[in-house]
């Protein structure tokens, strides 16, 4: 049923079409990836044959044209799969690392980076934190300095996300000594040029499906044609971007916790002890109503923030209040899930220990719960 | 910009509601705290400014309005700072009056609707028993028929508006069985003979509005009294909650953002260490989760209302927003206190009002854990019978 005013008939129709995929060619694989800490490229590949890697972005750079609440339904069903990895990496593809190409980039940089994005041929990866600087954009030392045409880029990032196999990276650089936002470019950077390198794969407590590195850039030379947007505007840029990032994130967050709170019930109601099954007793059954209360309260929240992002409202008060909120919920009705499980929820045999483990990332990743807590208190004026 | 329930015309008249409580309502409220009640003077007021009347039919002196801008009365009305003032005039136009607007006939609404939207007539609406809350069907009020009357004995309690109602409606039971086909409701007017006001109750907060013991002995009706259907009053009872259950939610929204608001305005007026309050990032980082969490009630409640102005079915999204709601003005009241540090248990600061005035939203209306129950019906929790129960 369409749910107003967000989604349309098409929407639902969407949303049965990606579920469908999800089931017949993710889930049975889930295990697997996770094990190998990561997921082949076909995968991005067939996403790309199927348009949902550009389902937001408008026919012309090759996307679906549809509209926001697109994207929304597909981080939302990615997240019912059985792991937050995946979606993960195919989040950053299509709602971290392209969408500054999308809104600052040149037709030529569509078409180098942003199409092929879209088509699943290039994975795309964004590089802002380093070992020494998160969520302080402003402090990153990465350099990038002018010679003749061409930049010559030295430093290090880290937790990167697709970051051992990326093609491109979206990278977050420092262009003048100057301090503050001015002196702060974006790059496109291809992975195959001279001076690139992976430091090492990560090992992660979760998100295992998803590749997570370090880079390292020295003396990588790449040509003014590469600057993305305008030189000494990308903290601006970025701070735009990391808008989209938490608004993904947040729905992302949404579908993990449907997911998790469908594991709960349904063990809730198979699940006998005391001659009952134990969603029959008072406590259990009332801490899944809540569950599921706090599940369609930062979906509502979340819905209204999207719509009016989609509408071109970037309201960074109310995204911060939404990635937050839908962080924590995600965690924490995964944990509430985990104890419905009681000892087999400790097992990872059983598919809630792993949630548990996925769903902790959201609290930190694109800006920590602390984090968006400043950035809100300067919004409501405190 | 604002959620896109609200139109341009809902904003307008939310600025035009502040300014009149701004300087009608808020300087008033300790007066009436202490006299324990919000004065006749204020409904007939409201009812001069469309106030008690914004989702009636013009033909009966209401504006005809949709339900969201009556959401908007109740929001601001909430947010103004006084809970008694908001129960007050909540229980006499979106739970009384209601009902004769939904389920009477065009007699009662003359006789009733009428004044009560001009403020001249203050309605209550009676259900619940010393024996019985939530559980409506198990009331003890009778109603014998007699000729052209109704004979009502019982006794209700915690009425809001009981001592000052001109009018209650009362649900009685009008046969034994079967269970929710046995109740109706009924228009009593207090000067009824057998009619009578217990002791006005004492109560934690909500002080400016008045509480009362209702007692029915051989209360003669009228026929034409009768709301609606015989026997029809469970259901009439049950789906006016799911309106009610919204409007608290509005109520507790208001109230929570005026929480936040006195707690901001403390944080930086009050010096410690040589720095305001607010600087330090405990209590900053206390007024975020405030602030998020009154977001959150926001949007469910806002949900429920679409879904419900719409009409649409709204049980599980109305129940949900109840119950967060008020879980939600306990906890931001609570930080509020704190944020206030001693001062904020004095008397001489409003915000230990607006926490004790919290404190019936998680009883009042359903108590958090009647609206969990409801939700483990509504989405299917309980998988089968419960054996215990069966055997």
């Amino acid at each position: 049923m369409p749910y107003e005013p967000y989604f349309t008939e098409e929407h639902d129709q969407l949303r049965r079409v990606i579920r469908k995929f999800v089931e017949k060619e993710i889930v049975p694989f889930v295990d697997e990836w996770e094990e190998q800490g990561e997921f082949p490229r076909s995968v991005f590949i067939r996403m790309g044959e199927l348009g949902f890697l550009g389902l937001h972005y408008p026919e012309e750079v090759g996307g679906q044209g549809g509209d926001y609440f697109s994207g929304i339904i597909l981080a939302e069903e990615l997240n019912k799969c059985g792991c937050g990895g995946l979606p993960m990496a195919i989040a950053v593809q299509t709602d971290m690392a392209t969408p500054p190409i999308f809104k600052f980039g040149t037709k030529d940089q569509h078409e180098r980076f942003l199409k092929p994005a879209i088509q699943g041929k290039k994975i795309a990866a964004i590089g802002i934190t380093e070992p020494n600087n998160g969520s302080d954009v402003m402090g990153i030392q990465t350099r990038a300095r002018r010679e003749g045409n061409e930049w010559v880029i030295n430093g290090t990032k880290t937790f990167i996300t697709n970051g051992t196999r990326a093609d491109f990276v979206t990278l977050v650089t420092r262009t003048s000594d100057d301090p503050g936002p001015k002196g702060i470019s974006l790059f496109l950077v291809e992975t195959d040029r001279l001076g690139f390198s992976v430091g090492k794969k990560l090992d992660k407590v979760g998100m295992r499906s998803s590749d997570t590195a370090e880079l390292i850039f020295d003396n990588v030379r790449v040509p003014h044609e590469n600057l993305l947007g305008e030189e000494g505007k990308g903290f601006y840029q970025i701070m735009w971007q990391l808008q989209g990032e938490r608004m993904i994130g947040a729905a992302g967050a949404i579908g993990g916790a449907e997911y998790a709170y469908e594991l709960a019930l349904n063990y809730a109601q198979t699940r006998e002890a005391f001659n009952q099954p134990i969603g029959n007793f008072q406590v259990i059954a009332h801490l899944l109503a809540e569950m599921k209360t706090e599940i369609e309260v930062c979906r509502e929240l979340t819905y209204a923030t999207a719509y009016r992002f989609s509408n071109g409202d970037v309201a960074p008060k109310e995204i911060s209040m939404t990635k937050l909120a839908a962080a924590q919920m995600g965690h924490w009705v995964a944990d509430r899930a985990l104890q419905i499980f009681g000892g087999n929820g400790y097992m990872a045999e059983y598919p809630i220990e792993r949630a548990w483990r996925d769903s902790r990332l959201p609290r930190i990743g694109g800006g920590t719960d602390e984090i968006m807590k400043e950035i809100i208190s300067k919004q409501i004026g405190i | 910009m604002s959620h896109w329930i609200f139109s341009e015309e809902h904003q307008m008249f939310r600025k035009a509601v502040r300014s009149f409580l701004e300087k009608e309502v808020e300087p008033n409220i300790e007066l009436w705290e202490k006299e324990g009640e919000t004065p006749r003077s204020l409904y007939k007021r409201m009812g001069e400014l469309g106030f008690l009347g914004i989702k009636f039919p013009e033909e009966y002196g209401g504006s005809g309005l949709d339900l969201i801008m009556e959401a908007v009365f109740t929001e601001e009305l909430s947010r103004s700072g006084s809970g008694g003032v908001g129960a007050a005039i909540g229980a006499h136009t979106t739970i009384a009056m209601t009902n004769i607007w939904r389920y009477g006939n065009h007699e009662q609404k003359l006789k009733y609707l009428v004044p009560g939207i001009k403020g001249e007539a203050i309605s209550a609406l009676a259900v619940t028993e010393p024996g019985g809350g939530s559980d409506v069907a198990n009331i003890k009020t009778t109603a014998k028929k007699d000729g052209d009357y109704y004979v009502l004995n019982g006794q209700k309690t915690f009425i809001t508006n009981g001592v000052n109602a001109d009018y209650v409606i009362v649900a009685a039971k009008t046969r034994e069985k079967p269970t929710h086909r046995n109740i109706s409701l009924f228009i009593v007017e207090t000067n009824s003979e057998g009619y009578s006001v217990g002791k006005k109750l004492k109560k934690l907060g909500w002080r400016s509005s008045d509480t009362g013991e209702l007692f029915f002995e051989n209360v003669r009706v009228p026929k034409k009294n009768l709301i609606g259907t015989e026997n029809e009053g469970f259901r009439y009872i049950m789906q006016n909650f799911q309106y009610e259950r919204m409007t608290l939610a509005l109520g507790c929204i208001g109230a929570a953002e005026k929480a936040l608001e006195l707690a901001i305005k403390y944080s930086k007026e009050r010096i410690q260490f040589k720095k305001p309050l607010s600087e330090f990032q405990v209590l900053r980082h206390k007024m975020v989760d405030m602030a998020v969490d009154i977001e959150k009630a926001r949007n469910i409640t806002y949900r429920a209302l679409y879904l419900y102005n719409s009409g649409k079915d709204c049980v599980t999204e109305a129940t949900m927003a109840k119950v967060y709601a008020s879980e939600m003005l306990n906890r931001v009241t609570d930080q509020a206190v704190q944020i206030h540090g001693g001062n904020g248990y004095m008397m001489e600061y409003s915000i230990q009002r607006l926490w004790r005035d919290a404190r019936i939203q998680t009883i009042g209306g359903g108590t958090t854990q009647i609206m969990n129950e409801i939700l483990t019906k509504q989405l299917g929790i309980l998988s089968r019978p419960n054996k215990l129960q069966t055997q």
